[in-house]
């Protein structure tokens, strides 16, 4: 093989590589009319979006809120609350960046981002979401008196009536008004603390009360939402939706609508091994895809997989017209 | 004899059209420079060609210009929700009608997109000079995926409570969860109708460009596998001009006219978005 001498640079030698350079149109123009085309693809694109919107609408299922969630699952909620206020919640084990527990972190080949930025958004599960939201309801001298007893109790102390109460709200259910009744044990003070939890999130008091931010204008919403997210009430309607991970629920929408079908490769990676039993999966996952991104930037550098659409030959049903006229022109 | 025109006597002389970088001691001027760049690479006729080359004919070609003008409504009709707030579709009819038209504009452009990504893959459109092409588009579709994440974090309902708390898990873990809380309404809201748009519609404008820049890329030649001395290479890391010196001038066919462009990556060719 011979080299090239390329263009412009005669003192430079390369060769011509078929899935780099390209031997640039000598043959013929057509007409062409730009802006026609770019009004028709508009217009043609308008009237589509029209009639898919006035066909099929779009979907919008109400927020879950503290108060729908603690009125339809009480249990559920008072089981996530004592999660919370004993710090097993998946929130208070996060890690990173809510809290620093340690060993949470998730990492690949000993890289742990998350750890490297550290806690950004920090929250006190028990603090945040149970014992602060009691401490604004001062007309409660008798809550006032049980999130003092606990807080002042030792550590161990602490640990028997929660562990205690997590076994009795085990068994927990529901009485009159939907109020929630919970089998008597030595939980002390952790009994009323919940009880009185279950009824501010009832009321509605609490959603406001678990904003981030105090000041009158609020638009953060992680603490609410991861609080939510704890319980299995939101789990449980989105899987009613077909949105839970090992549902392909990245690329779903509520009802029957598309939704970010354009992640299917992101959740596709969730669906195998080892990411979709890792400790680290979500590390895994987003190692692969910005790889793979990387790749699909950068393929025009990256021999053999440039080759491929010369491979593949699908170039040919493209350009068919033009390799038919090349057929079909007399060989000079 | 001349006409008073009021300039003092003195003053510099203007020439008639006003571009005063005409004269040559103002040819050093930035604005002058930038402007006789911009000319000479994006002259009208290649900004707005109305030829193309005759190999442009398949309906591929069709799904980059659609991908733009999907863009083009996905952008006004956030436009219109931006103007009426974020409450609005949630209480109003007529603001559901219109996030429905934004949520129909979305998937007719991912679609589109990916249509054109795919046509162009299989082309191999970043051949001769094409690379920045191929970049800006893939940056461009990756960037769009953003937006449209953000703009399912910014609904305020079950979906986006849903999707923030699962998505959550994979950018805490890149550590990027530190600056970019994606339970954080207001901050996403902000992403989603500023600075990923505005990121967009640059990408894909530059992208627009250099389609126009470039060219269409040709096809492969019938038995280019195996050639290896062709009558000139065009490729951007060895040609500053993108052509081959002494190739042939482009026949136009139609109108008697030629453009000039040879083996460029410059050539007039249509290659919609």
């Amino acid at each position: 093989m011979s080299p090239v001498a390329a263009a412009g640079r005669p003192h430079h030698t390369r060769r011509f590589n078929p899935d780099r350079d390209v031997e640039e149109w000598h043959g013929a123009y057509l007409p062409y009319d730009l802006i026609k085309e770019v009004t028709v693809a508009l217009v043609v694109v308008v009237i589509l979006v029209v009639a898919l919107a006035v066909v099929f609408s779009s979907p919008d299922e109400k927020p879950v809120t503290i108060k729908s969630w603690s009125t339809a699952s009480p249990v559920d909620f008072a089981q996530t609350a004592i999660t919370e206020l004993d710090g097993t919640s998946p929130t208070a084990t996060y890690g990173p960046p809510y809290n620093a527990t340690p060993g949470a972190s998730q990492s690949v080949f000993g890289i742990s981002p998350e750890s490297f930025f550290g806690v950004h958004h920090p929250i006190d599960t028990a603090n945040d979401y149970v014992l602060a939201p009691l401490r604004t309801l001062p007309d409660r001298p008798d809550v006032q008196a049980a999130v003092n007893a606990y807080t002042s109790a030792p550590a161990a102390q602490q640990a028997a009536w929660t562990a205690a109460y997590e076994k009795a709200v085990a068994k927990a259910g529901t009485g009159a008004n939907g109020a929630l009744t919970v089998p008597p044990g030595a939980y002390g003070p952790v009994g009323p603390i919940i009880s009185s939890l279950t009824s501010m999130a009832r009321s509605g008091a609490l959603d406001g009360a678990l904003l981030t931010s105090r000041q009158f204008y609020g638009t953060d919403y992680t603490k609410p939402l991861l609080f939510i997210a704890d319980g299995t009430y939101l789990a449980n309607l989105a899987q009613s939706q077909h949105l839970s991970g090992d549902q392909w629920g990245m690329m779903n929408e509520t009802g029957n609508f598309p939704g970010q079908a354009w992640l299917w490769l992101y959740t596709l990676w969730y669906q195998v091994p080892p990411m979709n039993t890792s400790s680290s999966g979500d590390l895994q996952v987003w190692a692969i895809m910005m790889l793979l991104t990387l790749g699909l930037a950068l393929l025009p550098f990256i021999p053999g997989l440039r080759s491929i659409p010369r491979w593949s030959r699908v170039y040919r049903l493209i350009w068919r017209q033009h390799y038919r006229d090349l057929a079909a022109a007399p060989r000079l | 004899m001349s006409i008073d025109t009021g300039t003092p006597v003195g003053a510099p002389t203007q020439p008639p059209d006003g571009v005063a970088a005409d004269l040559p001691e103002d040819a050093g001027q930035w604005t002058a420079k930038l402007r006789r760049s911009a000319v000479t690479s994006l002259p009208p006729e290649r900004l707005m060609p109305d030829r193309q080359p005759a190999y442009v004919a398949s309906w591929i070609y069709v799904f980059g210009v659609l991908t733009v003008s999907a863009l083009a409504v996905v952008i006004a009709t956030g436009t219109v929700l931006a103007i009426m707030g974020p409450t609005w579709w949630h209480v109003s009819t007529t603001g559901l009608f219109v996030n429905s038209l934004h949520l129909w504009s979305v998937e007719v452009f991912f679609f589109t997109m990916i249509v054109h990504l795919w046509g162009k893959f299989f082309m191999a459109a970043w051949r001769g000079r094409r690379r920045a092409t191929w970049i800006t588009g893939v940056v461009s579709f990756v960037v769009s995926v953003g937006a449209a994440f953000t703009g399912y974090l910014s609904q305020q309902n079950f979906d986006s409570q849903w999707i923030s708390t699962q998505a959550k898990d994979g950018i805490n873990s890149t550590g990027a969860g530190a600056i970019f809380n994606v339970t954080n309404f207001g901050q996403m809201l902000m992403w989603h109708i500023v600075l990923l748009p505005l990121v967009v519609v640059v990408l894909v404008g530059v992208h627009v460009l250099l389609v126009r820049l470039r060219g269409v890329v040709p096809p492969f030649a019938p038995a280019e596998e195996h050639r290896t001395n062709p009558a000139g290479p065009s490729d951007g890391a060895e040609s500053d001009s993108g052509g081959v010196s002494g190739a042939d001038p482009v026949v136009v066919a139609g109108n008697g006219t030629s453009n000039g462009h040879v083996s460029t990556g410059h050539a007039p060719g249509r290659e919609p978005a």
